[in-house]
Formats: C-alpha cells, structure tokens, sequence
C-alpha cells in the first residue's frame, strides 16, 4: 500500500514537472490583462475569453494555423506515401544495401538543422519556391523522411511474409498486395509515424523562420513568434495562441492513441 | 529445376510429374528442399534453371496470381484485418467475381468444411483448427487447378491432426483435386499419399507409392527416414557360400529367410536392413539370433523392444501377450523374404 502509495506520488511528480509549462501558459491565457501583471500572481485566473479573441481578431491566429495545417498535412501525407514505398522494399527485398541505406538515413537525419539551412534556402531561393507552400513542404519532407523511413522499416518487417504471399496467390499485384494486406496489417505503425512526422512539422519553426518571411504564408510557430510587436509583448495573446496551437496535437494523439501504443510497443519489441 | 540460393544449391535437377487428380507427397527432412519446390510450383521463387509445367503448358514465368494455383501455408497466413468470410472472399473479389457468385461459393465451401457460424469472426478470435480450416476454405473457393499445402498440419496437436489427415482425404477425394503436399511426416506421407516423392538434400530419391517407399526402399536414406521406429541397419560382409553374414562378433544365418543365397555378392561388403515388425523376441532358446532387453516403449497398441546384441542395438516389435522385463534375454525370430539389402547405400534384389 505504501510503495503503491509512493509510485502515484511519483508519477504524478514527473507529469506535474512536464506539463507545469503547458499549465502555466493555459492559465495566463485565461486571465484578464489586469491579472496578467498583478504581484504576486494569481493562480487562479478569471477565466476571460479576451487574449483568445484578440489573437484569432488582432493577429490573424486563423491564417497560421491555417497555414501550418496545409503545411504539415502536406508534408506528412508525401512523406509517409513515400516512406511507406521505402520501407516496403528495405523491409522485403533482400537489398545488399539495405543495412548501409538506413544507416545512412539514420546518419543524414542527424544533422543539425542549421548546418543546412544555407543550402536548402539557396536552392529553394533558385527554383523561386521561398514563401511558398510547396517549398516549405519540400524542405519537410527531406527532413522527415529518414525518421518516416525508419518506423515504417521496423512495421513492415512485422508482417509476416506468408500473407502477403497468399495475397500474391490469391490474385495480388505486388502493389495491390502492399495496399490490400500490408498496409492494414501495419496500420498501426503508419499512423504513429504519420503523427510523430505531422508533430514534427507541425513544431518546426527554424526552416519555417527563414523560408515563410511573408506573414501571409507563415506557420504557426513563427506567427507567435512575431507577435510581439517593437513596443509591446503581448503574453496573453502568446499564451491563448499557444494553447490553441497545442489542442490539435491532443486531440489527435488522444483520437489515435490505442493505435499508437499498439504501434509503439509492436516495434519495441522487434527493435 | 534446379534451385541456388547464392552459392548454396537446394535443388539438384529435379524432375517429377503429378498426374490430374493425383494426391503428391513431397517428403523429407527439414532442410531438403521440399518447401521450395512447392513455393517454385506456386512462383514465389523462381528457379535457376528448368521449367514448371501445368497441363502442358509452361507457367514459371507467370507470376503466382496468373497461374491458377491455391496455396495453404504452414502458418495458414490467415488476413489478420478480414473476417472469415473475407478471407474467404478475397481471391474471388481479386478475380472480379459477382457478388452473387461470392456470396455462393464462400457460403458452398464454409458448409463443405463446417465453418458457417465462424463466417463474421476474425482469425485472433479461432482456434488453431478453425484457422486451418479457413485456410483450406480460401484455397477451395477458388477452385484452382492444383492446391499447394506446406505442412498444413504441423502446428496441431496429434489429436486433431489425425483428426484433419482423414478429412483432407476425404476432402480429395470429393473435389478430384490435383494436390502437391509437403510434409516431414512419414505417418501422414504414408496414409495420404497416391504417390510419394521421397527428397533428401536436394535430390530425388524416389518416387513410389506408399507401399513401394515402405517394402520397397531404394537406398538407405530412404529406408532410414521412411518407418517409425527407424529401419533396423547391419553393416557387415557376405561369407563364400552367401548365406551367412558377419557383421562384427555376430554371424548370422540368411539361408532360412532367402529363397536363393547371396552367391554373387560373395565376400562383398552390404547393409542388412530389417524393420521392426519383421523382428520379434521369442524365448531365448529359440530364435535366430539372442540378445539382452534394453528398453521397452509401450505405445499401448505396440511395444517396442531395444535389443542389445553383441554390441548391435536392434529393435523389434513385440506381441501384447509375450512376457518382457528389462535384462531379460531373448531371441529373436526374422519374418522370411522382409529383408532388405543395399550395397553402398543403393538396394540390391537377392
């Protein structure tokens, strides 16, 4: 009872530690501006719409959420259609290369972003794709599909090879039998990727800074960032911008978490 | 055909025909390579060299769905996200068949194998005899030209396993089907069998009806692998007058079980093989050679008995009615005209 007792103290310790930021910004988004400066400051808020109101009205929060979701949605989809094809050939056909290409993979995925950043705008500046959303999109998929790649390898390896086999027999092209057998069977392991790949794009905000300089393309983490203009720092708005940009987030892991445990624990197990 | 995986050769030119309508056992140890005949058959590999005929015509460079071919694999390969009925359904759809023409053949082939009440549930919520079932459903409903089966009972228990051998005979024999089955199983080789194709390492060693492989085998590999207990084995040499044969300190009299002596394989070196039921323990005083009991398996319908024999351990099948104990000495009497003979692995007729 004690020990029991102790775990629960324990584990609600560490969730209190991670979401304290999350709380701290879901109540400062609630509160009246008054509130917002008073010393000491309130816990408790007053539960005031207005930061809200003035973020969607004001700052044109809509249009980056928006934007972020075409992006992200975007890129996600690409990279997971194309991550899927990838997979499916490491995962089944005995490559020689198979090893090197995903160690490699795993290697590019290890660069630090700032080291291509250069690159990647001057390319993107001479195909006169800057403050577009295809160019945007490109720079994620390229960012993303090593991680898509790798999920998906592991999800794919799962499946055992005899059922797709009786697809092949039962009528299946090569193709059909990926989109007709593996797919559904590995389902649970493409949308964990797809959401890790959609969080990711969703929160990416340095190729996002220099690529989106227009305010009528920009993502959602960029357009907080700019809120505050010279003279102002508009925490309250910050806060309800932030909050709302995190709600999707939750509700899609909450939507799609029995199919994300499942598929994190079918490729723990396998490694 | 022959078969290489990289450098290793799994198929050595084999050739073997099974006729239409015919029951054809691929049969082997794990290993020889009777697997992936099948899978050959069925296009899953592609050989390295020869040809896959069906009805004359050459299919080895179809791929698997064109060539009309239903395969039942060892671990049935159920569609874990479809119901039975879609399972069932799938190559039918994949075909392009009606919904009516769906709807009766997979309703045709439940009733046939009795599964018309598992239709809506999914292959987690079977057990391992449904889930066989329903993989003998999907390949009937398609009715292909040849039926493939890759060990279909080796993950059953023995109950069921007798239990589902009788039915896929019966089964055979209701649909006239043309099947090419591999199994490391003599037992299931030898009761399901019309013709037997005995594989070891890559090489045919004989094609034959079950009685032939059993009565009949035509070298020691065969002789040893096919028959449970294993085939009794006395390398020894033949004397001059090719009736007696020495193997160690025995010296065994054939004249008795032979209808002519060993003359031409006079002073040659052979393998005397003699199955267990050829050989029975009889009071010590009678008998054509003694021994000392070792081991005594009872099976309830049979008891094995292991015989030492001047070194030799010999095994032979002993009457419910014969008093055994272990220790005991016993002779042991020889059924004339069971013995088989081979010279460097190969039978030799007497």
């Amino acid at each position: 009872m004690k020990r029991w007792l102790a775990l629960l103290l324990f584990s609600f310790g560490i969730g209190l530690y991670c979401l304290l930021p999350f709380l701290w910004f879901v109540l400062t988004s609630l509160k009246s501006p008054a509130e917002l400066t008073a010393i000491p400051p309130k816990l408790i808020p007053a539960f005031q719409w207005g930061f809200y109101l003035s973020a969607l009205e004001k700052h044109g929060l809509l249009r980056y959420v928006g934007n972020s979701a075409i992006v992200a949605g975007l890129a996600t989809f690409v990279s997971i259609v194309i991550g899927s094809l990838a997979a499916y050939a490491m995962a089944r056909f005995q490559l020689a290369w198979t090893r090197f290409y995903l160690l490699l993979l795993l290697a590019i995925s290890m660069f630090p972003q700032i080291a291509i950043a250069g690159p990647v705008w001057t390319i993107l500046n001479r195909l006169d794709s800057l403050n577009t959303y295809h160019g945007l999109v490109a720079a994620y998929i390229a960012l993303t599909l090593p991680l898509a790649i790798w999920i998906l390898t592991t999800f794919f390896r799962e499946v055992p090879r005899e059922i797709e086999e009786a697809a092949l027999i039962d009528g299946c092209s090569r193709l059909q039998a990926l989109r007709k057998v593996v797919l559904p069977i590995a389902a649970p392991g493409i949308l964990t990727a797809a959401l890790l790949v959609f969080i990711y794009c969703w929160n990416e905000f340095f190729f996002a800074l220099i690529i989106m300089t227009d305010p009528q393309v920009q993502t959602l983490p960029v357009g907080i960032a700019l809120f505050p203009g010279e003279y102002t720092m508009p925490w309250g708005e910050i806060a309800a911008a932030s909050t709302l940009a995190t709600l999707p987030l939750i509700a899609l892991t909450l939507i799609f978490q029995r199919g994300i445990v499942r598929g994190l624990a079918a490729g723990a197990v396998k490694g | 055909m022959g078969k290489h995986f990289g450098a290793n050769e799994i198929l050595k030119d084999i050739s073997f025909e099974v006729g239409d309508g015919e029951f054809c056992i691929l049969l082997g140890p794990s290993g020889c390579g009777k697997s992936t005949i099948l899978r050959l058959i069925a296009g899953l590999e592609e050989p390295t060299r020869g040809a896959v005929r069906l009805g004359g015509e050459r299919i080895d460079h179809l791929p698997p769905r064109d060539r009309d071919i239903a395969f039942v694999f060892q671990t049935y390969a159920l569609y874990p996200h479809m119901s039975v009925f879609d399972n069932l359904a799938f190559a039918l759809r994949m075909r392009g068949a009606s919904r009516d023409e769906i709807e009766t053949k997979v309703r045709d082939a439940a009733r046939l194998l009795e599964i018309e009440t598992l239709l809506e549930r999914r292959p987690q919520a079977l057990s391992g005899g449904q889930r066989q079932r329903v993989a003998l459903g999907r390949a009937i409903v398609r009715q292909p030209k040849v039926f493939l089966f890759d060990e279909p009972l080796s993950n059953l228990d023995a109950a069921l396993r007798a239990t589902m051998r009788v039915e896929l005979a019966r089964l055979h024999r209701r649909l006239g089907a043309t099947i090419v089955y591999v199994t490391h199983d003599q037992a299931e080789a030898l009761t399901l069998g019309e013709k037997i194709v005995v594989l070891h390492q890559g090489i045919i060693q004989q094609i034959d009806s079950a009685a032939e492989i059993y009565h009949r085998p035509v070298n020691t590999r065969v002789a040893r692998f096919v028959g449970s207990p294993q085939m009794n084995m006395l390398d020894g040499t033949v004397d001059e007058t090719g009736s007696l044969f020495r193997c160690g300190h025995l010296q065994l009299n054939l004249s008795a079980f032979l209808g002519r002596p060993l003359v031409q394989f006079a002073g040659e070196s052979l393998t005397l093989g003699i199955r267990a039921e050829d050989l029975e323990p009889v009071s010590p005083d009678q008998g054509w050679l003694r021994g000392e009991v070792e081991i005594i398996e009872d099976l309830g319908s049979d008891r094995f008995v292991h015989i030492q024999c001047n070194h030799f351990e010999l095994i032979a099948r002993a009457g419910r009615e014969f008093a055994l104990e272990r220790r005991q000495t016993v002779g042991l009497n020889a059924a004339p005209g069971r013995m088989h003979f081979f010279q460097n692995e190969r039978r030799i007729e007497p």
